[in-house]
């Protein structure tokens, strides 16, 4: 393991042994894999072992909420998260049609990161900007009134930065 | 008595305890409610929604495993729309599941086929997408086929509250719902210990033993190989079941008889195995009381202990007792004692053993208990097994004519038969170790304290004035509390026995399935089973394991005595720490274990 993974290793420690000292302290386990998912961007095993052992709970039942929620990424995430909403109004103006052409330049299908490590694909229901539909939010970025061939260029810039 | 309350099922009033759910006051009365994910002894999940019943005054239905009674309650369980409402439920349930009763092994012992009869459900209404999942064989003994899953949960429930192994979970969410080891990880590499009580509580074939039968079929029609077989003691106890005969019928005679009639050469018995075993664990035991190794001693019999031993309680390792199984050192025996005095070659031999336990297969496996290159047991099938197959080769089982097991490894004591249930090795340690340390004779053999379904007994014994104190856990769940007692108070007891499986091995995860009108781990039919063992004993002449002549001339003709070089290389083992996936926590992983 990094030297900064090991780092993140500690903090992940110390944050499970203030919430050991509180009631009912298993009841902190999805705050404690948010907090884990903050750290490493997403839960590898050898956390998830961490977690099990520092909060005492079964690695088994860890695996069913970490599968359980969305929220909690099993793989590594890429450096940017492109969230393509799928809203009715995005839907209506062709969210369809950006999401194809999002899949294709970035060779990846949703939920997937592309190789390079630099985009990971979601979607998500109605990022609340149905006025520029279709829309797509980049890590914490709206952009509005796309297209197919917007969607590319945008993508593209991303890549240059 | 509590105040009673009254409900009114169907319109008919009726007095009852309160605090208790709708299911089980209805139970009582006489009503059963149909229901599939419900089992009396794990906790309630309501996931199923078959048992669902009208309660006046609410606007759905409600689960009646779930809902608590209260007076003046009104509750009916009959309608017409309730009747509609459970047929739909068990058919969206079967939408999403195989279409291959005829073909699959749970055919006519399957909850779910059952449940479907009795809604009248003779037609598809829902046809629709259905799961897809590779079936995961990876294990010896306890294979999983998710797509026969209908995520009732049961296993996962046992697994954690019963067995405490915390294997299994229910991963994913909606229609990708998923059973599954922690991590996705196969079962041989996960913390299974292969107990297999969650292929007893699945109502359908989500879980399965790891199927022998052909292998042992294709050997037993090799006319090269010297066939040998031997089963377990609470086979006999149970086997009745599979063929329609009441629970704790012992069927010792004719199990021998058709094992020969299968092609079998020669047939032994677990139970001289068990004497043996008895002979070089009691004397393990009096060594250690003389200080020549730790206390408390834990015996080793029980296979799927031996994985929960290696995986959560290594720090015990030196606790447990050095012994094989009696199924391995009745292999051991069988290709070297047997395979000299017969003159052949022990390669030649296929050893074969019917066992009420899937972690039996696991055990077989194990390269530890190998012994000059050879494994002493080769195959190993379940009592479903050679139930499936005794049917399978046309054999009249319950009218065939009962015959003796054979010489040299058959003769078996009372001490043996009483192996199979919980308690029943201590019992038998404790009629030899007595007599052994005493020099006298134990008149009392029948140990009361260290017989039935406690989870956790405790006795204590005086042999010459020095005290031993014992106890019995049975399920691994019980095994862990007395361990975690054991952890913190050493010197508490001398000796503790362990079995894996709840009841023993009378309630083994390879035992028939449970009869129409009884669920699984159901108490009484594990009492039943026990006393058939019992009176198996009382029935002896013979009921110490150190008066068993075969065993005596064994160790007159080749063991020499107990604990001897030629003993410990064939009938002693060692365990090793295990850190699989999925490990639970517990104090384990703060121990110092070198991989």
């Amino acid at each position: 393991m990094t030297e900064l993974a090991q780092d993140k290793m500690t903090t992940l420690r110390e944050f499970m042994a203030e919430v050991a000292q509180r009631e009912y302290s298993e009841s902190y386990l999805i705050a404690v894999l948010h907090k884990a998912q903050e750290l490493f961007g997403y839960l590898p095993r050898e956390v998830m072992d961490v977690v099990a052992e520092g909060l005492e709970i079964p690695t088994a039942h860890i695996w069913g909420v970490a599968t359980f929620y969305h929220y909690f990424n099993l793989e590594p995430i890429g450096r940017h998260v492109v969230s393509v909403c799928m809203g009715t109004a995005c839907y209506v103006k062709g969210a369809n049609r950006v999401l194809d052409a999002l899949k294709r330049e970035l060779a990846v299908e949703v939920g997937q990161t592309t190789d390079d490590r630099l985009f990971t694909l979601q979607e998500a229901r109605c990022l609340g900007a149905c006025g520029i539909a279709p829309v797509i939010m980049i890590d914490d970025k709206i952009y509005g009134e796309l297209d197919s061939e917007k969607v590319i260029e945008i993508i593209r810039q991303h890549r240059r930065l | 008595m509590k105040n009673m309350i009254t409900i009114f099922i169907n319109d008919k009033e009726y007095k009852v305890e309160p605090d208790q759910t709708i299911m089980k006051a209805a139970d009582k009365l006489g009503f059963k409610i149909p229901r599939l994910c419900y089992h009396p002894k794990l906790s309630i999940e309501g996931a199923c929604r078959v048992c669902v019943v009208e309660v006046e005054g609410h606007r759905n239905f409600v689960a009646s495993c779930a809902f608590p009674i209260s007076d003046g309650m009104r509750i009916k369980t009959n309608t017409h729309e309730l009747r509609r409402a459970r047929r739909d439920i068990v058919e969206l349930i079967l939408d999403n599941h195989p279409l291959d009763c005829h073909t699959c092994e749970r055919d006519s012992n399957c909850e779910l086929q059952r449940l479907a009869a009795s809604m009248g459900i003779r037609a598809r209404h829902f046809a629709g997408d259905r799961k897809r999942y590779e079936e995961d064989l990876s294990s010896d003994a306890v294979i999983r086929n998710p797509e026969k899953c209908i995520l009732c949960g049961r296993c996962v429930r046992l697994c954690s509250e019963i067995q405490q192994v915390h294997n299994l979970t229910q991963s994913h969410r909606g229609f990708s719902t998923v059973v599954t080891p922690a991590y996705n990880a196969p079962m041989a590499e996960s913390v299974c210990t292969a107990c297999g009580q969650c292929i007893n509580v699945c109502p359908t074939a989500a879980f399965l033993e790891k199927n022998y039968t052909q292998e042992l079929f294709s050997n037993l029609n090799d006319p090269t190989m010297i066939k040998v077989a031997q089963f377990a003691p609470s086979v006999r106890a149970a086997i009745g079941e599979a063929f329609g005969l009441p629970v704790g019928t012992n069927m010792e005679g004719q199990l021998v008889a058709s094992l020969r009639l299968l092609g079998f050469d020669y047939v032994f018995d677990t139970q001289f195995a068990a004497d043996l075993t008895i002979m070089e664990e009691a004397s393990e035991f009096l060594e250690r009381v003389k200080g020549n190794g730790k206390l408390p001693m834990i015996t080793s019999c029980s296979s799927a202990w031996m994985k929960c031993l290696e995986q959560f309680y290594p720090d015990l390792i030196d606790n447990v007792s050095t012994c094989k199984s009696p199924m391995s050192m009745q292999g051991a025996m069988t290709k070297t004692y047997f395979a000299q005095k017969l003159g052949i070659d022990p390669s030649k031999i296929c050893s074969a053993a019917a066992m009420c336990c899937t972690a039996k297969k696991y055990e077989a496996a194990r390269p530890e208990l190998m012994f000059d290159g050879m494994k002493g047991v080769d195959i190993v099938v379940t009592t479903r097994e050679i139930a499936w197959m005794i049917k399978s080769a046309g054999l009249d089982f319950v009218n065939i004519k009962p015959e003796q097991p054979d010489n040299p490894l058959g003769l078996s004591s009372g001490a043996g038969a009483i192996f199979g249930t919980t308690g029943g090795v201590m019992e038998a340690a404790i009629r030899t170790a007595y007599d052994l340390y005493t020099g006298q004779t134990l008149i009392d053999i029948e140990i009361e304290a260290v017989r039935g379904l406690k989870g956790i007994k405790e006795g204590s014994l005086t042999m010459d004035g020095k005290e031993i104190r014992v106890a019995v856990a049975h399920g691994l769940g019980n095994a862990c509390k007395l361990l975690d007692v054991v952890r913190k108070d050493p010197d508490r007891y001398h000796f503790i026995e362990i079995m894996g499986c709840p009841g023993g091995c009378v309630g083994g995860g390879g035992q028939p399935y449970p009869l129409t009108n009884t669920v699984p781990l159901d108490d009484a039919a594990l009492t039943k089973r026990a006393k058939a063992l019992y009176d198996l004993d009382r029935g002896k002449t013979i009921r110490r394991s150190h008066d068993n002549p075969g065993v005596q001339k064994l160790y007159k003709e080749f063991l020499e005595h107990p604990l001897s070089e030629v003993s410990h290389k064939y009938l002693h083992t060692h365990y090793q720490a295990k850190l699989p996936v999925g490990i639970i926590p517990k104090e384990a992983k703060k121990i110092e274990v070198k991989p």
